[in-house]
């Protein structure tokens, strides 16, 4: 690439950034403004005070909110990898009658919206009285077709010839899978882990049909009402609230995009 | 007959146990997935069937099945023009995001895999939105949208255009919630062209180099089919992913203005969990499971002859 062409790339990548990244940088910037700077369409705040960040912990219980979206999300995580793997396990190294069926069954259940089936999961929850409760938060999301062949698809790339090792060397199937099979997948585990943190933690449809209380209520739905409580809306405090609860999400984006793109692309495609 | 024959201790002597011994490795294999075939059950398969079912009754406020009414929620959504109005929306929000959020993330994708300095740090930028959840994206573009202090207005005002509603006028609102889902949405479609640009051979762009073919020559033919698998893959995912559009709709718009943005999920939400009309709900939910079904097969059956494997 010659220097003419190199400097347009350049230009076109921070001209691009810079208008992906302006929302988020313009709510970065107002959650440390007075409601007066805001009026007056300042982009840079005048000093960077904490203000906002104090109000927005006040007027929520955010702190209980992120510890409670936190709990979801890594016990999300956790089940999915657990349940993913499984049965990932069991598609790839048993050998068994109707194992194409069931697979075909796993993968039909891609198609079906989630949302098309949310009335009587919502009815399921009341029944099981798990309204209002971490299990009602988590527990129908632990099992995933997607994760269960993302993990498949890395568990095919490993050599038979291990499994016939461990077989000689007198692990039974259950060694061979925690022993041998999962430290070598330690890549799509974290794929998968750090995935289904992040839309866990971004969900925001299932939380609000069931928790009505502050005690399980997760940050998104905190955002939700931060937005509606007030008449005449505080922006300041509300994009301190953005901001709180984006950052972790950010942080586990900028800490994972690599392992995220390589692994999403891998279960994908291959 | 099964609980007896675990208590057998000798398998192998026991002539009778051969189905038993054969069926050994099945058994082992339903352990394995007996978790997800539960979930699955449980939260998918059962409530796909309850639904479908529900969609021919009228319910009581419990969501219990009352009166069995046939096809007459079905009929009363055909003739219902609050529903017309929602299967236009999401047509028309389809159409708005899909095609353009592609093309954004292929552009971003394309310049981003370039070998630059300092490329890791564009990467991330382009890959952001997609840490950032559908709440705080839409109450930050409920600011930029709004009609007095928002950025937008304020940017019109400067070249002295007239200000726009944006999410208060019909002929807007739609327009607007798609331009937030299409940036909500370009960091997970950046990522996966990223990722499958990069699994291209690069052998195969050296020789093309060699034979002196021109950048657009070798997007044209080396890239793009290359990468037609990646695209074929998000394109079904955007699609999907458009027709269950929600937490936008519910903090941006709720449905309106005139209910030009209530979009299906939105609007099966609203008629089970604020009206409490479950059938008609379930009838709606119907429709939109069909809808997915369909596009699903419709996308394998033409993706198979246009995609290009390695």
């Amino acid at each position: 690439m010659n220097i003419r062409n190199k400097l347009l790339l350049y230009l076109l990548l921070f001209f691009s950034a810079f208008l992906l990244f302006f929302p988020i940088l313009y709510a970065f910037m107002i959650s440390f403004m007075s409601s007066d700077e805001i009026l007056h369409g300042k982009f840079f705040p005048a000093a960077f005070h904490l203000e906002n960040y104090l109000k927005v912990f006040d007027r929520l219980p955010l702190l209980k909110y992120l510890l409670n979206s936190f709990i979801v999300s890594t016990s999300v995580m956790i089940g999915q990898l657990i349940v993913c793997s499984m049965a990932a396990y069991a598609f790839v190294f048993i050998q068994f009658k109707g194992r194409n069926f069931i697979f075909f069954l796993f993968i039909s259940t891609m198609m079906i919206p989630w949302e098309a089936t949310m009335i009587p999961n919502f009815i399921t929850i009341l029944k099981l009285d798990w309204f209002n409760t971490y299990q009602g938060l988590t527990f129908p999301f632990f099992a995933a077709a997607f994760g269960t062949f993302l993990l498949r698809q890395n568990f095919l790339t490993i050599p038979k010839e291990l499994h016939e090792a461990s077989q000689i060397a007198g692990l039974n199937t259950v060694q061979f899978f925690i022993k041998v099979v999962l430290p070598v997948s330690k890549t799509s585990l974290v794929t998968l882990g750090v995935y289904s943190f992040l839309s866990t933690w971004n969900q925001y449809l299932w939380p609000l049909l069931v928790t009505t209380n502050d005690s399980v209520r997760t940050v998104q739905i905190g955002l939700k009402q931060l937005q509606t409580q007030e008449t005449a809306t505080d922006w300041g405090v509300v994009m301190a609230g953005v901001i709180v609860v984006i950052i972790p999400t950010l942080l586990l984006l900028f800490l994972g995009q690599k392992q995220l793109q390589k692994g999403l692309t891998q279960g994908a495609l291959k | 007959m099964k609980l007896a024959l675990h208590d057998t201790p000798n398998l192998s002597l026991n002539p009778k146990t051969s189905l038993w011994k054969q069926t050994q490795k099945a058994r082992v294999a339903f352990l394995y997935l007996l978790p997800s075939i539960l979930l699955f059950s449980v939260f998918i398969f059962y409530p796909m069937f309850k639904t479908i079912y529900l969609s021919f009754f009228l319910t009581d406020q419990q969501g219990e099945a009352a009166l069995f009414v046939g096809l007459d929620n079905y009929q009363d959504l055909l003739t219902s023009q609050s529903f017309h109005k929602s299967i236009k929306a999401t047509l028309l929000f389809v159409l708005y995001t899909v095609p353009a959020g592609i093309i954004i993330a292929l552009f971003l994708a394309l310049m981003a895999n370039e070998k630059l300095r300092g490329i890791g740090f564009f990467r991330v930028i382009y890959s952001s939105t997609m840490g950032i959840s559908v709440a705080a994206s839409s109450v930050v573009w409920l600011f930029l949208f709004h009609p007095s202090t928002g950025m937008f207005n304020r940017v019109l005002n400067l070249f002295g255009i007239a200000e726009i509603q944006w999410l208060l006028d019909p002929d807007w609102a739609l327009f607007s919630v798609s331009v937030s889902t299409i940036w909500l949405n370009l960091g997970f479609s950046f990522l996966i062209i990223l990722g499958g640009l990069q699994n291209i051979d690069e052998h195969l762009y050296e020789s093309a180099r060699i034979d002196g073919a021109s950048y657009w020559y070798q997007l044209r033919r080396i890239t793009i089919p290359m990468l037609s698998p990646t695209l074929f893959f998000i394109i079904t995912i955007s699609l999907i992913n458009s027709f269950q559009t929600f937490g936008q709709i519910d903090i941006l718009t709720k449905g309106g203005p005139s209910e030009s943005t209530n979009l299906i999920v939105y609007s099966i939400y609203k008629d089970a969990f604020i009206n409490y009309q479950f059938g008609t709900a379930s009838a709606q939910a119907v429709v939109l499971f069909i809808c997915v079904l369909l596009l699903t097969i419709l996308q394998f059956k033409l993706g198979e002859k246009k995609v290009h494997y390695q």
